[in-house]
């Protein structure tokens, strides 16, 4: 019996198994999943809690519920991968053999790398990348009394790159909403030169945040945080005073790779951008945010590359070469509030444009505009992700490679084709 | 394509100013690049976070982020920001002729 082990029952990990128990035979391939936890979370979720729209419970389903037949599920925390044996090594003490492994054990946030951010913890400093952290901001937020609010972006890459733009502006839709916009000041601080990493969109959504009264403070590196004083300070002397600050803290791979002496400064899997194969070691993939591809960190990336992984993975066992087929494409949208919401669509090569998608011109959602459709997409998607994406199944009309039909270069816009 | 003279040499640069032909690059021509960035001497420590920048994007095809700077042990976060105020990586990138650091997204 050949033996295939995947770390993580998140998205990539979910995703894959359900292709490949599928693809591999049972009578010569046995499955094992492990994770430290049977949680699965809508990730995407989190960034309604602070507001009141979901809770936890709502997000949140068994990830066994999630898995195939004729597959083990082990739920325990991992301690190594040892990939000179071909073993995992499990903190319980058992030892799982595999022939070939999939890494996908997604990345965390790691609030203790910046000095001076765990003082305030859950008290004037939240974040929303965690179930917990999320509900803790929205009990806050309840009886916050007006003041500045600093929503900050601590270094890149992270997890859903959008997201703190997508609570900044959903700050200021419910604070309008409520007529307190007045008493709270809101402020973007972020290591990035602009509001997002491609000069089009960055340019699209810097305008957004200006025309909603964000101020933006670009090229901050925070060196520490006062949490007594509430400031963050900058490498460069500049400071930057809160009364909340509602961080996005460094995010990381998994301990677990760190502890295999696998990964890069950020505990990233080094990977193969196009065939996604680990850098180096031949029976070992990776997909999703436990990889240092310079692509965005995002459920629609792992979907994406779990398309090209699957057939990879089976051409290496045929003893075949591998397919370069991995463009860096991801899909996302970003919720403005007020029933409103963006959508881009890009990869490695081609920053997101404005057009139409899926089909060029009839669309039926516009790229990087705001519209209502995509907010009724954006919702959608919680329905698509559990009943269709994670199941593995296609999701109709959007291919795992990005398409150019329908996108349009603006003819002033900074940057340039590449 | 846009080009930009430094001296007698004329270089290859995007929109911003940072060299697209890495093969263009001369030491004179990052010290030119470095005083319109407002640094009027590259010194010993400069050079050394310009030449560690050049073999990571060898290796890697991209240049290595702050951390990284910082975790290779070549030079702390706080000495970076002294030696190249303002956004250090993006500047010592340009200094040495690699194109502008994207961060991911």
């Amino acid at each position: 019996m050949r033996k295939l082990v995947i770390l993580g029952a998140g998205t990539g990990g979910t995703v894959m198994v359900n292709h490949l128990r599928k693809r591999l035979p049972r009578e010569e391939w046995a499955i094992t999943v492990i994770d430290r936890d049977n949680e699965h979370y809508y990730q995407p979720g989190f960034l309604f809690i602070p507001f009141g729209f979901y809770t936890k419970k709502t997000i949140l389903k068994p990830k066994s519920k999630f898995l195939p037949k004729g597959v083990e599920f082990v739920v325990t925390e991992i301690d190594r991968i040892n990939p000179g044996s071909n073993e995992v090594i499990l903190q319980d003490g058992r030892n799982v053999g595999y022939d070939y492994l999939i890494v996908a054990t997604g990345a965390e946030i790691v609030p203790s790398e910046t000095p001076g951010m765990l003082d305030g913890w859950r008290e004037t400093i939240f974040d929303f990348y965690t179930p917990d952290g999320a509900e803790a901001l929205a009990a806050k937020l309840k009886t916050f009394p007006g003041g500045t609010i600093v929503v900050h972006v601590n270094e890149t890459p992270i997890k859903c790159p959008v997201a703190p733009l997508e609570f900044a502006f959903f700050c200021d839709a419910c604070l309008r909403r409520h007529g307190k916009r007045d008493k709270v000041e809101i402020v973007y601080v972020t290591p990035l030169s602009g509001a997002f990493t491609k000069p089009v969109a960055s340019q699209v959504l810097g305008n957004l945040l200006e025309k909603k009264k964000i101020r933006m403070v670009t090229d901050f590196n925070a060196e520490h945080i006062d949490a007594a004083a509430r400031k963050i300070v900058c490498y460069d002397g500049r400071e930057v005073p809160y009364d909340l600050l509602v961080t996005v803290p460094t995010n990381m791979g998994s301990e677990m790779i760190e502890r295999s002496g696998m990964g890069d400064e950020f505990r990233f899997l080094p990977t193969d951008p196009n065939t996604l194969r680990s850098k180096k070691y031949e029976n070992i993939f990776a997909l999703g945010d436990a990889t240092d591809l310079p692509t965005s960190k995002a459920g629609s990336v792992a979907h994406f590359q779990s398309e090209i992984l699957v057939e990879n993975l089976l051409r290496a066992i045929e003893g075949k070469e591998l397919k370069p087929d991995f463009d860096g494409h991801s899909n996302c949208f970003v919720e403005m509030g007020r029933g409103k919401a963006i959508l881009i669509d890009f990869n490695y090569d081609t920053e997101p444009l404005p057009g139409r998608f899926p089909f060029p011109v009839i669309g039926p959602m516009p790229l990087l505009k705001p519209s209502r459709l995509n907010h009724w997409g954006k919702l959608a998607f919680r329905w698509v992700y559990w009943h269709m994406l994670l199941r593995g199944r296609k999701i109709p009309f959007v291919p795992a490679r990005m398409n150019m039909a329908g996108k349009k270069r603006p003819d002033n816009a900074p940057g340039g084709l590449k | 394509m846009p080009q930009k003279n430094y001296g007698a040499t004329t270089v290859d640069v995007d929109a911003e100013g940072y060299l697209t032909d890495f093969s263009q690059w001369t030491r004179e021509i990052a010290s030119a690049v470095a005083r319109e960035e407002g640094i009027a001497e590259l010194g010993p420590a400069h050079w050394k976070v310009v030449e560690f920048m050049q073999k990571e994007f060898k290796e890697n095809g991209q240049a290595p982020s702050i951390r990284r700077l910082n975790k290779s042990g070549v030079i702390t976060t706080k000495e970076l920001y002294e030696l190249f105020p303002g956004g250090p990586v993006k500047k010592a990138a340009k200094i040495a002729g690699l194109k502008k650091p994207e961060g991911c997204v």
